[in-house]
């Protein structure tokens, strides 16, 4: 048994210790919005929110959450997320929309700790989540949009 | 890709093999027709459940709470084409954006067959192109029957009513379309309908609301293939031979049965299944198997030594696929000659979301959920190998992560799969077929390994005089339900277009080429047979314009005299990117423009050399004519990401074989561009009323030859061996 909250709901789940969380929330909890991409922590697809820090679930064991706070997709709140939410929108990031949930944690973890981050600062942030539709130019740009909606 | 299948379709089909029979009865009548705005009887299709107060008809859905359902009988893998259809039926039907909704259409091939193909499908970038007229019609008709309905209930006439922004007026009376659907369904249908002149175009040219944005942006259920979650589910993968074209000898599943969560391990044509409860359980019961391959029919060489049988047949005369003038004579007679080889590897598609299928069949009737990119296939061969009638099999078309081409396939394999695991299992439960990053890597159905050869020479003018070219690479459809139609004369056209129908002023042409038979199963690959053509072609001319002493734009406008809308797109580019004017310092520019899929785009790479003496692409600029600019924003979209696909592929992608296993597994060794190599990118789009055409794949060939030419601007080399990641460029 392994007890965590997730979205700020606590979960009790009973499965083997060394199950990743992707596999957990995917298909023990029912909430697919966190994605399968790679499974080696090479696409950042399956990125969640461990204590507000992004991880790939995938690479995750769930005995290594226990008692911890996670947020996914599904639950996303808060100034940052939100102004990436609507950045996303707004420059109508996604194209085959698979990696977006991935792209979206790490954006929003990266506004959550530098409310301006610079093109290099993206770049670092972001390397780790592939989008093969390659929408990276409007990923850009929606983070840069989203620290000015921020702002305001 | 799938652009040479244009219709109709059903000649290729009817000389398929004989088990394709059922698919032939079911297409026999797929030429009769149907009008486009006619209701649908209650109780059937898409107007299964719908009440007496909704107006149904094949392509629009209005609900008595006034949404506008459009069906789409295209599937959205990210190319934005559910947008599209939407927008061509609200700007007919003068609907407000907000009220608008998309829903995927069942398998029918009567009712949604892709005019271009004669069967249900997406590819070739045709999507909007075939639809065009079609959805405009669609939403016409539901307006005049608004219309009609609204000058019945109000007692005036139909002249005094009007529609805007998605409310009914006149006679000082307005209404929403939701109060009037049910009225409006039960009016005769109108044969003819008057299309909007584009003057009079709300939506299209300009822009609508993408329809997809809110369910990607927050993790909504349900959305794709992977994420279908059913009662009393399991999931199933399943190990296949590690050659392409082995086979199992011998298995013993009894470990695998005893990893938590595995419910059965069954053997399959296909390989061995392991069934479980949920993904992961399955995925470890996989890795449990002990399995014995029989290599006896695999494909067992390494992709080095294909390559150099490559090569070998490279010098050897081909099958004729074009040929005009004396292209030897020219040659012999010219200034210089510039002679080159290139060789492209094999290429996954690798779209995000790794392929899947559920299925719950019951031993009578069967469903399958996924990203059905070619719904008549799908819906044929899934009956097929339950034995079923079709009419007793229904497909759930899903919004795919991605599909490239990948799901576009012609022989429906994974669909097949997850039909034999469900008639072998035996058990009426839904079951999802998933497969891992490393199935997806290491599963085949790559775009082809390809060698060209080329000799092409400058007369004292400047101008080109003889070309020679020789294609060696597999054709994708020998084989295949398709070949009557695809292959001709021998030749598979998805190997020489871009080259055997180029529309550069080549007077002494001569194409020829080889189709090797390799065990490797191949694929369209975003742009398909342009992928390679392009980049050969255009670096070509590039050294032919150095050999000229000419500058590569003016030298192509030169040879473009039969193409102006070509000549155009690369005017407009050069003018753009300031080609007359040199780049800042440190910077190179590079040139490509390529015709594909009816649309015609220019790119102008700058690249800057990092220290360690890779390549960076800093700035592209494109210019794109695919006729009436529909949803500029997604023009623009669809440009970006088809660059940057392109360039993934030049800088690092290639699939490699020893001894007949693929070597690479995932994205750590198959390595994709990600945000660090992704340049700024500026779309310039021709305005124009031309009919509408593609823009999914005609932005990926022209940015390989286009980062080649800057690069060899930037160091004098010439990269004909692709990925550059080979020469240390990447």
């Amino acid at each position: 048994m392994v007890q965590f909250t997730v979205n700020g709901e606590a979960k009790t789940v009973d499965v083997d210790a060394d199950t990743p969380l992707l596999w957990v929330l995917r298909d023990e909890l029912q909430m697919t919005g966190t994605k399968f991409g790679c499974g080696v922590a090479s696409c950042g697809a399956c990125t969640v929110h461990l204590d507000g820090v992004p991880v790939r679930s995938c690479q995750t064991p769930v005995e290594s959450v226990e008692g911890a706070s996670i947020t996914t997709i599904e639950g996303i709140n808060g100034k940052a997320a939100s102004a990436i939410q609507t950045a996303w929108a707004e420059l109508n990031v996604p194209q085959c929309g698979y990696c977006q949930s991935g792209q979206i944690m790490s954006a929003s973890a990266l506004l959550s700790e530098n409310a301006k981050p610079t093109n290099d600062d993206i770049d670092a942030a972001m390397e780790g989540n592939v989008c093969r539709c390659a929408t990276y130019v409007r990923i850009r740009a929606a983070i840069h949009r989203a620290a000015e909606l921020m702002e305001a | 890709m799938l652009h040479y299948l244009e219709k109709p379709v059903e000649s290729a089909l009817k000389s398929a093999k004989p088990s394709r029979r059922t698919f032939l009865k079911a297409t026999a009548g797929i030429t009769g027709g149907l009008l486009i705005g006619a209701m649908l009887p209650r109780g059937t299709g898409i107007a299964e459940a719908a009440s007496a107060e909704d107006m149904v008809t094949p392509f629009v859905h209005i609900t008595p709470d006034n949404t506008v359902t459009v069906i789409l009988k295209h599937l959205d893998k990210g190319q934005g084409t559910a947008t599209g259809l939407a927008t061509l039926v609200a700007d007919e039907l003068d609907a407000s954006a907000e009220q608008v909704t998309v829903d995927f259409a069942p398998a029918d091939v009567e009712v949604y067959k892709n005019l271009a193909f004669g069967i249900q499908g997406t590819g070739g970038s045709t999507a909007i192109a075939n639809s065009f007229d079609q959805y405009r019609r669609a939403g016409a008709t539901a307006k005049a029957l608004l219309i009609a309905a609204a000058a019945k209930e109000w007692g005036v006439s139909e002249s005094e009513i009007s529609i805007e922004n998605g409310v009914i007026s006149g006679a000082g009376k307005s209404a929403t379309f939701g109060e009037l659907a049910g009225k409006a369904a039960k009016l005769p249908t109108p044969n003819d309908v008057t299309l909007k002149s584009p003057s009079e175009w709300k939506y299209i040219g300009k822009s609508f609301p993408r329809v997809d944005i809110p369910k990607k942006t927050t993790g909504s259920v349900g959305l794709y293939g992977m994420d279908v979650q059913l009662d009393d589910m399991v999931v199933a993968v399943t190990a296949r031979p590690p050659r392409f074209g082995g086979k199992v000898k011998t298995f013993d599943g009894a470990a695998a049965k005893e990893v938590k969560g595995v419910v059965d391990v069954i053997a399959i044509p296909q390989g061995v299944t392991v069934i479980a409860e949920n993904t992961w359980s399955a995925i470890q019961g996989r890795e449990a198997l002990d399995i014995e391959w029989d290599f006896a029919e695999a494909e067992n060489r390494s992709s080095d030594t294909i390559l150099a049988e490559y090569r070998s047949l490279a010098s050897e005369k081909g099958i004729p696929s074009k040929q005009s003038g004396d292209a030897a004579a020219k040659l012999a007679s010219a200034k210089t000659v510039v002679e080159a080889e290139y060789a492209f590897p094999f290429l996954n598609h690798a779209q995000m979301e790794p392929l899947d299928v559920a299925i719950l069949y019951d031993g009578k009737q069967a469903t399958f959920w996924t990203g059905s990119q070619l719904q008549t296939m799908d819906h044929q061969i899934g009956a097929q190998v339950l034995g079923l009638d079709p009419a007793n099999v229904k497909i759930n078309t899903l919004w795919a992560g991605g599909s490239f081409g990948r799901r576009a396939i012609y022989d429906s394999h994974y669909v097949a799969e997850a039909a034999m695991i469900a008639k072998t299992w035996g058990k009426a439960q839904p079951i999802k077929l998933v497969y891992t990053r490393e199935d997806d890597v290491k599963g085949g159905y790559y775009r082809p390994m390809v060698v060209h050869k080329v000799k092409a020479g400058v007369d004292e003018n400047g101008a080109i005089s003889g070309w020679q070219h020789r294609i060696v690479g597999q054709g994708i459809l020998f084989g295949t339900a398709f070949e009557a139609y695809a292959v001709k004369d021998g030749v598979d056209n998805s190997l020489v277009e871009g080259v055997s129908d180029t529309t550069y002023d080549l007077t002494d042409l001569d194409v020829d080429v080889h189709h090797p038979k390799l065990g490797v199963p191949v694929l369209w690959w975003r742009a398909v047979g342009h992928t390679h053509t392009a980049y050969v072609m255009e670096t070509m001319m590039d050294e032919l314009a150095v050999a000229a002493g000419e500058d590569p734009v003016s030298f192509r406008l030169k040879h473009l005299a039969n193409d102006p809308r070509l000549a155009g797109v690369l005017k407009l580019a050069a003018e753009k990117a300031g080609w007359s004017t040199p780049p800042q310092e440190g910077r190179h520019r590079g040139v490509a423009v390529h015709k594909s899929f009816n649309s015609y785009v220019a790119e102008i790479a700058e690249v800057s050399m990092r220290d360690d003496g890779t390549v960076k692409v800093e700035k592209v600029v494109c210019a794109v004519d695919c006729g009436v600019p529909v949803n500029p924003d997604n023009i623009r979209a669809q440009i970006e990401g088809g660059l940057g696909y392109g360039l993934s592929a030049i800088l690092r992608e290639e699939v490699t074989l020893t001894d007949g296993e693929v070597d690479q597994s995932n994205y750590y060794d198959y390595l994709p561009l990600r945000i660090t190599d992704m340049p700024d990118v500026e779309v310039h789009i021709v305005a124009s009323s031309e009919a509408p055409t593609g823009v999914g794949e005609p932005g990926t060939p022209p940015i390989g030859p286009a980062v080649a030419n800057a690069v060899y601007k930037a160091t004098g080399q010439r990269v004909r061996d692709l990925p550059f990641a080979k020469h240390g460029l990447a």
